[in-house]
């Protein structure tokens, strides 16, 4: 059996970063998770992005 | 090579901030203490504004202010007199002035005077007024205008002459037990307004004044838990006004919203305002009214944020969730999240519930921008129409492109310096 397959034999922990449909989906099937609370810098603006660049 | 700058710049501005000392002095005429006053000056919350872009409670102030100061005897005359360009409006920011809601000084209103004991500047705030119809959330009638002259003819004269034999009050040290008794210091005045009578009634009782004004006054501070409010602004006025004007500073030192649009000046981007549309206020209104009735946020109360309490310091006052709507837990939750856009703990402002940290102080743009969390903001709800009054509490958001424009001015700046 390979590692992966291994893990899912296990009890899953899971930590949900990005959509949270993923994390409800999860939830549903009583597995347990942590949904972070993560946006993509600047909400994925690009002009922000490059002004914030130019600060570093 | 830019970003060291900017960190040395911000750690100047944080000293700054931190090392503050407000101090109330005494009490003053607006005209008589206020640089760049006279009898035809009204200064407002917010950024700069005209008569007709002003929005219904603004508009119900200026026309109190104006027969309050004698110059129209009715709404009729105020009105030509407001619309015919006669009066000069200016921010209260620009005369280092703060007034809550539509923040409206005039003339002849007294004011609390405040100096920043370590860096030498002053701050100026008028007396609060009480709850119900006051001219701060645009109530002109007979009775709003009576209390004004009441308090130029009494309740000030009073508290100037016991402050006098009282001397100066460190403010910051009483708006510090404040937060330990349950206050955040915008929304939730109780313990600072209790504070301040324990403080002033040996004093009063020592005044020439006759004992049933003595009462009279006692009276009125202790039906208004937000009378010391107009102690915390001007304290967190002079706090922020002495860390402007550093260069390569990100860190904010003005927000203010004058009903029509919210504002932010930067420490280092000078004087200059960067506004955008003022938002609905969500929370908890007075029973009988809808949220078609509110007015978009106004007033310059958003100083206690901009100086690291009211809203960043829900934390140190649960009770508040009762005004303002939400759970205790909600309160905790707006605490932490402040400190993702601050540059700094506070080194005197604790909140007990957080095993004394430090309140989150000192906005810095750069990660407004990047974390998307915008200010939280805890605050009252004003009529949309003049002359009704407050209808409910709640928080607030600025909008995202105030600070999203502050951004892009400081890249240009260092742009044109070719510092980047």
């Amino acid at each position: 059996m390979t590692k992966i397959n291994e893990l899912f034999q296990e009890e899953l922990k899971i930590i949900n970063i990005g959509l949270e449909s993923f994390n409800e989906n999860l939830k549903k099937q009583n597995i347990k998770t942590v949904q972070v609370d993560w946006k993509p810098p600047a909400g994925g603006n690009k002009k922000m992005l490059s002004l914030l660049d130019k600060l570093k | 090579m830019i970003q060291e700058r900017i960190e040395a710049a911000n750690k100047k501005v944080m000293e700054i901030i931190l090392n503050g000392q407000p101090t109330l002095l005494d009490i003053g005429i607006a005209e008589e203490v206020i640089l760049g006053m006279n009898k035809k000056t009204i200064l407002h919350a917010g950024p700069p504004i005209k008569w007709e872009k002003m929005s219904g409670p603004l508009k119900g102030a200026v026309i109190g202010a104006l027969i309050y100061e004698g110059l129209a005897v009715d709404e009729k005359e105020a009105t030509e007199l407001a619309a015919s360009g006669e009066i000069s409006y200016d921010p209260c920011h620009h005369h280092n002035t703060v007034g809550p809601m539509a923040g409206v000084v005039s003339a002849s209103m007294p004011v609390w005077i405040l100096q920043n004991k370590k860096y030498a500047n002053y701050s100026y705030c008028t007396l609060n007024e009480g709850l119900g119809k006051v001219l701060r959330y645009g109530a002109y009638s007979d009775e709003v205008i009576k209390r004004l002259k009441w308090i130029e003819n009494l309740l000030a004269p009073l508290l100037k002459q016991a402050l006098k034999l009282h001397g100066p009050i460190d403010l910051k040290t009483m708006i510090t037990q404040a937060l330990q008794m349950g206050d955040e210091g915008h929304n939730r005045n109780r313990a600072g307004t209790s504070l301040l009578i324990r403080e002033l009634a040996p004093y009063i009782i020592q005044t020439k004044f006759s004992e049933k004004e003595k009462i009279e006054v006692l009276k009125f501070i202790d039906s208004n838990d937000h009378f010391f409010l107009n102690l915390t602004m001007p304290a967190c006025k002079c706090t922020m006004d002495a860390a402007k004007n550093i260069e390569f500073s990100t860190i904010v030192t003005v927000m203010a919203r004058n009903g029509t649009e919210f504002g932010i000046r930067v420490s280092g981007l000078g004087d200059r305002w960067f506004t955008g549309p003022a938002g609905i206020v969500d929370g908890l209104l007075f029973p009988g009214y809808t949220a078609e009735d509110a007015n978009p946020d106004i007033g310059d109360s958003v100083i206690a944020e901009t100086a690291g309490i009211g809203g960043f310091a829900m934390a140190a006052a649960p009770a508040i969730v009762q005004f303002v709507g939400g759970t205790a837990k909600d309160a905790v939750n707006l605490t932490l999240k402040m400190y993702e856009i601050t540059a700094a703990e506070n080194n005197i402002f604790k909140i007990p519930a957080l095993d004394f940290r430090g309140t989150p102080t000192g906005i810095d743009i750069r990660k407004v921008v990047e974390t998307g969390i915008l200010p939280s903001i805890n605050t009252g709800i004003a009529h949309k129409d003049p002359g009704v009054g407050q209808v409910g509490a709640g928080l607030v958001k600025p909008p995202m492109n105030c600070f999203e424009d502050a951004l892009q001015a400081f890249v240009e700046d260092l742009e044109t310096k070719n510092l980047v």
